[in-house]
């Protein structure tokens, strides 16, 4: 996985270094850019409906269950529930450094480095945990 | 103010915030919870969930161009992100019972930190050191490209740099920032990693370390779409803008200009703190 194709200790597999880095890289700007945009629909529309509502974010409420787990925030997306969708969008965006330690797992495996293949497991499991169970308290 | 008013303003702040991290390299994500805590009124918790969430943007936007240069060193980036994602954990789970204006408080020191070390400037360290037994026993050492072809390097203090990336994943999850200034002493002044690899390793590692802390965040239910919109948007805008623009900028009076404003607004974040306003 390492860029550093053209020399060093760093080339121990046949896939191309370089060329996973830079599909990973562009993997990443359009997530980011994917999310933006279901963001900004959802903002659009958001605003549409409740532009004249007076706002204020002194106090903590702390958010409703649909907008907090991440099956309550699809339906709401599905649903077309303008804050469902920036919270989607918002997983979108979460989701796409989890997707880049994915694609690293398949880099690492592609080039068989074992040990490096579950130490990226292991940040992998702790992301999917944070998602999915990890409310802390 | 009502909501439209509201988020025109927030997005306002963000892609001007957006705009000056990207250009300075410091990060938006470092002004973004000051900016909506002292000018806003924003609750703290909310101001964190929504700077973590730019963080991941800016982060993942800026990740295509830092790849196709070639420095980033994906195993060092790896083995310490699990330091960072262990301690994001720890600073979200702590950040749900610290009382508000104590985070305050030690956001506005780890401000202080950033503003300084921004004046500072690197130094790569020194060639030709003999290899560490830990990072050979890991496979941390590496190469990068030069104009004079590729210059291999060796990674130090590895149990040191471990500790150091857990510290940056705690402030990271409990303050809602990228942590970029701890991750830059983790890995250049102790690990001895050259500047150029350890900036691009570190800002793969500030996008993953962002997102678990998000998780927990999102799923505690800190992170507010209404607040987070504008403030996602607005950084990403100014971040994309400023890489633009970078090339042909006079960074260096901007770095100046900008560490005062963060020192500025981090004496601000320790005094409210203390009066115990935020």
């Amino acid at each position: 996985m390492r860029t550093d194709a053209n020399g060093g200790v760093a080339v121990r597999g046949k896939v191309n270094d370089k060329s996973v880095e830079i599909f990973l890289g562009k993997l990443l700007r359009w997530g980011v850019l994917l999310a933006a945009l279901v963001v900004f629909v959802g903002g659009v529309w958001f605003l549409a409906e409740s532009y004249d509502v007076p706002q204020s974010y002194k106090t903590f409420r702390g958010e409703p269950a649909e907008l907090r787990a991440v099956s309550q925030i699809v339906r709401q997306a599905v649903a077309l529930r303008p804050l469902g969708l920036i919270q989607f969008g918002l997983l979108l965006l979460i989701a796409t450094p989890v997707a880049r330690v994915m694609f690293s797992v398949l880099g690492f495996a592609l080039e068989r480095d074992w040990m490096y293949v579950a130490l990226t497991l292991l940040v992998l499991a702790l992301l999917v945990y944070t998602l999915t169970s990890g409310s802390g308290i | 103010m009502n909501t439209l008013e509201f988020t025109l303003v927030v997005a306002l702040g963000s892609f001007v915030a957006g705009m000056l991290g990207s250009l300075t390299g410091l990060g938006g994500g470092v002004v973004i919870v000051p900016l909506l805590t002292l000018l806003f009124g924003v609750d703290i918790r909310y101001a964190i969930g929504a700077s973590l969430v730019s963080v991941i943007a800016t982060s993942s936007g800026a990740a295509a161009a830092y790849l196709r240069e070639g420095y980033s060193n994906m195993r060092v980036g790896m083995f310490l992100e699990i330091a960072t994602t262990v301690g994001a954990v720890s600073g979200a789970f702590l950040a749900g019972f610290l009382h508000t204006s104590m985070i305050a408080i030690v956001f506005g020191v780890v401000l202080l930190y950033s503003a300084y070390t921004s004046t500072q400037a690197l130094a790569d360290p020194p060639a030709g050191m003999a290899p560490d037994r830990i990072a050979t026993m890991l496979r941390l050492d590496g190469s990068y490209p030069t104009p004079d072809g590729p210059k291999s390097y060796h990674v130090r203090h590895v149990p040191l740099g471990f500790g150091l990336m857990y510290v940056a994943g705690v402030l990271s999850g409990l303050l809602g920032i990228g942590s970029g200034a701890v991750k830059v002493l983790a890995m250049d002044q102790a690990m001895k990693i050259p500047f150029k690899v350890s900036t691009t390793t570190s800002n793969f590692m500030i996008g993953v370390t962002a997102a678990a802390s998000a998780g927990i965040y999102l799923r505690r239910g800190y992170i507010d779409p209404g607040l987070a919109m504008p403030v996602m948007l607005g950084v990403l805008a100014g971040a994309l803008l400023g890489a633009k623009i970078l090339p042909g900028a006079k960074v260096r009076t901007l770095r100046i200009v900008f560490g005062v404003v963060i020192a500025a607004l981090a004496i601000e974040m320790i005094f409210q703190g203390v009066r115990g306003k935020l």
